[in-house]
């Protein structure tokens, strides 16, 4: 489509008749079940709230009769003026593709309990682990439902409204303290033990404290089959926290019967440094720097995300030229990020360093840009709500930039993956390793809420910016990049190929480039203070090189912090499938299996 | 040349005039240290151990673009028991924090600690989250600081010469790790995890801080009731 | 055949190993390959092949001009004698008010007469606070603080050293001149335009509020197609 002018105008005009396959199914919806859902009629909210004892009732519905296969989100909210604790869900079909149906439903904050979606939607488990750990809610007939990111045996429910931390301070930031009389203190000089903790008031250690990992243990299943032949005893052992290959602070229990899987349950939480409830104290700018660390290996894809949610919620465009050098940054990210998980991934499998090597060598020259754009290597921090923070820098390492570019889109990196291929495809041990090795049925995947390359290996091939085009990606030509086999080879093999398409987008970003040089990068005066035009929610979502990342903000009106933010991990989502996946399979490839999934311990703990 | 005892260590002997310039005073630990030194700075093997984003610039460090291999440090070892330093690479949560001195205590000793980035050493940008450790130092010793959100690759070789800097500047004679005369010296209590992270040099604050609550508790107790307990 | 996958990943290494050979020969004849400045050059660049090592400390990379380290204050070039210039810093707050860990503390200035002063008092930032995300440079509408390109700050203590106060923060304006030349000039024209403009507008509703001041110097950072 390379030449063709940008009409934003020119979509399809929406006629009355024509329904998108969310509306339809709303609509659906509430015929099926008129007394259980209603619309939510709260000013800039939107979606359907469900009496809470009938969600699991309403989701098989929308599952079985409705094609909404697929459950995305699942966020706590605390709405404390009311009283109430709503639990929103985000639900897409996958093979329609469009925006979500979002149910919502609402408990008293004191006994909030309501069903389980486990048994509907697997892929629910650890989210709603999640929102039992950080609100407190119980869901009923959850298989197992204990703390995932804190401890068993935390004190409270942190992301409730009237918590406070250690080091607490303001509410809302900025703090008063810091300007116009502001002196400086280190916040632990302000507790009584020197230290970021806080005990329950009246709390008297007795020495015997709470064991944190009997449950993670109890979790497990030993049941196994009887298995003909010698008799072996279960053991249970540990895989990290520290543990070079779990590519960092990530937990593996897994019950092993001589070398095979019985169960693996993963724990997690070794890395949760409180992104959202931070976020809730930050103003909306604030959040993005934040956003870096998430998956800190992309973090452009990161900012985009942030910024297309406040976008939505502030009502903003973003002028030609900045989408450009979004889409530019964000396909630089996922190769950058494609070419590191798959480093990981070969020295999983026993290539020890040599591709990683090379693919980091590729790497250094898209980060070398990265610092030349955007001041810093890896937290870019790059994008605003309206645009981009800047126009592309003139030069990158002593080459003029477009130069810089061309010659990587063009020759550097099609030349790595082509040596990547020679050096690994075709290798027998890695094909002796993989294929056939972690194998996820397109069905479970789905189920699993699974996302990104680790779907679309399994055969779906669902991808955002084709499913619910954002930024300028509808008018741009690439190709959904599926395989089908669904085991740890395709895995790999799926990632070269969208680093291939990737590339291709790349190559029909540059001529727009070089057309709006000189173009503004950003829409209006940069403020620092925004506040919200409007009340309401808001969530947005893209493709990450992980998988689907999701924003939920909502606001109050003329507020400058978002009231609940909330952050969709694809990494976190897709550690759901590593248990499943891995069982039966010899321990030497659960590492394979989890390097294949590609997680960033950043985004799964937050 | 003579070696003079190790007790006679400063050099202050006095050396009669004309045997001065045939007499060459010092102790086994002055010509012994820059040899023990200079093979100790140069073969420092820190412990694979990536906690955050730092540890992707730690990884980019020890690959081929920045090479810590031409300091010795590319042999990153899975176990803390062949290692010499610690890299705390990333922000110290909480949960990981009793890992984190379990794992320092099973290294040998000499063992070093540096502190990568802005949330290693003071909790970083994290710092007011409930679940994050606000500076390892407050567990462990720390010989290095970088700071840096994250410090680029050069920044972290920039702090690994300083420790190479600091190793020098050791003696084999007074390196507490050869004449020790307690088996647990040098060992740090593993804190353990309870409503919140509790330090074991500290159980005597928190008794002491509970029982100033029970006694306002009392004194307070026609009021109507005591501060609610958060969350 | 079985292994011949093997085979030809080995071809790729020991062509990799042949190249740093071959790069070594090209430079042979122009003053060699190592601690070169022109071929350090070319090989850290998007042509660069071979061995890409940066022989860290004797060579060092570059800092692109947007690079963020820790953040410095700008002051006039000192005059002769003075050890410090006049500050930019109006302590307007802008720069607290936008940090994301709130790593920054400004205690206002005060004249006699218990009015306030556009000067800061003390200035603090805690860079085990800072994360170097550039909002207090990029959103400060004086140009009075700036993302310095010093990484070398490993230190034995943070205790002290890690709490930058005034004295260490400050840095003249020839330093962010040196450092980021294209950067720092555009802000100078940029500083210009608003002046003009608020000539203009003086002239026309008799005040120019400083707020008048750092729109114009924001907008036109972004409006003249100037890259910085």
């Amino acid at each position: 489509m390379s030449d063709t002018t940008l009409d934003q105008t020119a979509e399809i005009p929406e006629t009355g008749v024509v329904q998108t396959p969310a509306q339809e199914a709303t609509a659906k919806l509430k015929e099926l079940h008129p007394n259980i859902v209603s619309d939510d009629t709260r000013e800039g909210y939107e979606g359907l709230i469900v009496y809470a004892d009938s969600i699991a009732e309403v989701a098989r519905t929308l599952r079985d009769d409705l094609g909404f296969n697929y459950l995305s989100s699942v966020t706590g909210v605390d709405y404390i003026e009311e009283g109430k604790l709503e639990v929103v869900y985000h639900l897409y079909n996958i093979s329609r593709g469009g925006g979500p149906v979002v149910l919502k439903a609402q408990v008293d904050r004191d006994a909030p309990v309501l069903p389980s979606l486990v048994p509907v939607f697997p892929g629910a488990d650890y989210q709603e682990r999640e929102a039992y750990d950080m609100y407190g809610f119980h869901f009923q007939g959850h298989p197992d439902l204990r703390r995932i990111l804190t401890w068993d045996g935390f004190n409270g429910h942190p992301l409730r409204k009237d918590w406070k931390e250690a080091f607490y301070e303001e509410d809302y930031k900025p703090f008063g303290s810091r300007w116009p009389d502001g002196s400086v203190f280190r916040a632990e000089e302000r507790n009584p033990y020197g230290k970021n903790v806080k005990y329950p008031p009246g709390w008297v250690p007795t020495g015997d404290e709470y064991d944190v990992e009997t449950d993670v243990y109890l979790g497990l299943s030993y049941s196994r089959d009887a298995t003909p032949g010698l008799k072996t005893d279960k053991v249970t052992v540990n895989l990290g926290p520290q543990h070079p290959s779990t590519h960092g602070v990530f937990r593996m229990v897994v019950t092993i019967d001589g070398e095979t899987i019985v169960d693996l349950k993963p724990v997690m939480g070794y890395l949760h440094r409180n992104h959202e409830q931070i976020g809730e104290r930050n103003t909306f700018n604030m959040n993005m720097p934040y956003t870096d660390r998430l998956d800190y290996l992309s973090s452009m894809s990161n900012n985009l995300g942030y910024a297309i949610t406040v976008e939505k919620l502030f009502d903003l465009s973003v002028p030609e030229r900045a989408e450009w050098i979004r889409i530019l940054m964000v396909e630089l990210t996922r190769i950058c990020n494609h070419l590191w998980a798959l480093g990981f991934l070969l020295n999983d499998l026993g290539a020890l360093q040599t591709p990683m090597l090379y693919y980091y060598l590729e790497r250094e020259l898209i980060l070398d840009f990265f610092e030349a754009s955007a001041g810093s290597r890896m937290m870019c921090n790059f994008m605003r709500f309206g645009g981009v923070a800047y126009d592309l820098p003139d030069e990158v390492r002593g080459t003029p930039t477009m130069k810089f570019l061309e010659e990587l889109i063009y020759n550097r990196l099609p030349r790595v993956l082509e040596q990547g291929d020679v050096l690994m495809t075709g290798n027998e041990i890695v094909k002796a390793r993989a294929i056939g090795v972690g194998i996820l049925s397109p069905e479970d995947a789905i189920a699993m809420s699974a996302a990104g390359p680790l779907l679309r290996a399994s055969g779906v091939p669902y991808d955002v910016r084709r499913a619910e085009p954002y930024s300028y990606y509808e008018y741009l030509d690439f190709d959904v990049a599926v395989r089908y086999n669904g085991d740890i080879y395709d895995r790999y093999l799926i990632r070269i190929d969208e680093m291939r398409q990737s590339l291709r987008i790349l190559e029909q970003v540059l001529p727009h480039l070089k057309r709006t040089t000189g173009a503004p990068v950003f829409g209006e005066k940069p403020q620092y203070a925004l506040r919200a035009p409007r009340a309401g929610e808001a969530y947005g979502r893209v493709e990450n090189p992980k998988g689907e990342l999701g924003y939920y903000v909502t606001a109050k009106r003329r507020g400058g912090n978002p009231e609940r933010y909330h952050v969709r991990a694809p990494s976190f989502i897709n550690l759901t499938t590593l248990g499943p996946m891995s069982r039966g399979h010899k321990i030497a490839d659960v590492v394979a299996i989890l390097g294949s999934i590609d997680i960033v311990l950043g985004e799964v703990d937050r | 040349m003579t070696v003079a005892s190790t007790e006679a260590a400063n050099g202050d002997i006095p050396v009669p005039d004309e045997v001065a310039n045939n007499v060459f005073i010092t102790n086994i630990a002055k010509l012994l240290d820059p040899v023990y030194n200079w093979s100790r700075r140069n073969s420092i093997w820190p412990v694979t151990f990536g906690l955050a984003c730092c540890a992707i610039e730690m990884i980019c460090t020890a690959s081929s673009r920045y090479d810590l291999a031409r300091f010795g440090m590319e042999v990153f070892r899975a176990t803390p028991r062949q290692a010499d330093l610690m890299i705390i690479s990333g922000t110290v949560t909480k949960k990981m924090v009793p890992t984190i001195v379990r794992l320092y205590n099973q290294m040998p000793e000499p063992r070093y600690v540096l502190s990568m980035g802005a949330c290693a050493s003071g909790g970083g940008p994290f710092k007011e989250g409930y679940n994050v450790v606000d500076g390892i130092d407050k567990f462990l010793p720390v010989d290095v600081y970088v700071p840096g959100c994250p410090p680029t690759p050069q920044a972290l070789i920039n702090g690994l010469i300083a420790l190479q800097e600091k190793i020098d500047q050791q003696s084999i004679a007074t390196a507490p790790w050869y004449n020790k005369k307690d088996e647990t010296a040098g060992l740090y209590p593993v804190p353990v995890l309870g409503p919140d992270l509790v330090d074991l040099r500290q159980l005597d604050i928190i008794r002491q801080e509970a029982a100033k609550y029970q006694a306002e508790a009392v004194a307070a107790d026609t009021e109507a009731e005591p501060a609610a307990v958060a969350g | 055949m079985y292994g011949l996958g093997i085979v030809k990943g080995m071809g790729v290494v020991l062509r990799h190993f042949i190249q740093s050979y071959v790069d070594d020969l090209k430079w042979a004849g122009k003053g060699g390959r190592y601690y070169n400045d022109e071929a350090f050059q070319v090989r850290q660049g998007p042509y660069g092949e071979g061995v890409k090592t940066v022989f860290y400390p004797e060579e060092k990379l570059s800092t692109p001009e947007r690079f963020r380290f820790v953040p410095f204050l700008v002051t006039d070039d000192p005059p002769p004698g003075q050890r410090w210039g006049h500050d930019w810093c109006t302590s307007c707050g802008i720069c607290a008010k936008v940090c994301p860990p709130q790593c920054i503390w400004i205690e206002r200035g005060k004249q006699p007469n218990g009015r306030p002063k556009p000067e800061p008092e003390k200035f603090f930032i805690d860079i085990d606070l800072c994360m170097n995300c550039g909002y207090c440079a990029e959103f400060c509408p004086f140009d009075a603080i700036k993302m310095d390109h010093d990484y070398e700050l490993a230190s034995y203590d943070r205790s002290s050293a890690h709490i930058h106060d005034k004295e260490r923060l400050s840095k003249p304006l020839s330093y962010w001149r040196e450092i980021a030349p294209k950067k720092a000039e555009a802000e100078d024209l940029a500083r210009q335009m608003a002046e003009a403009a608020k000539a203009k507008k003086k002239d026309k509703d008799g005040e120019a509020r400083e707020e008048r001041l750092a729109e114009a110097v924001s907008r036109q950072l972004y409006y003249q197609g100037l890259q910085y």
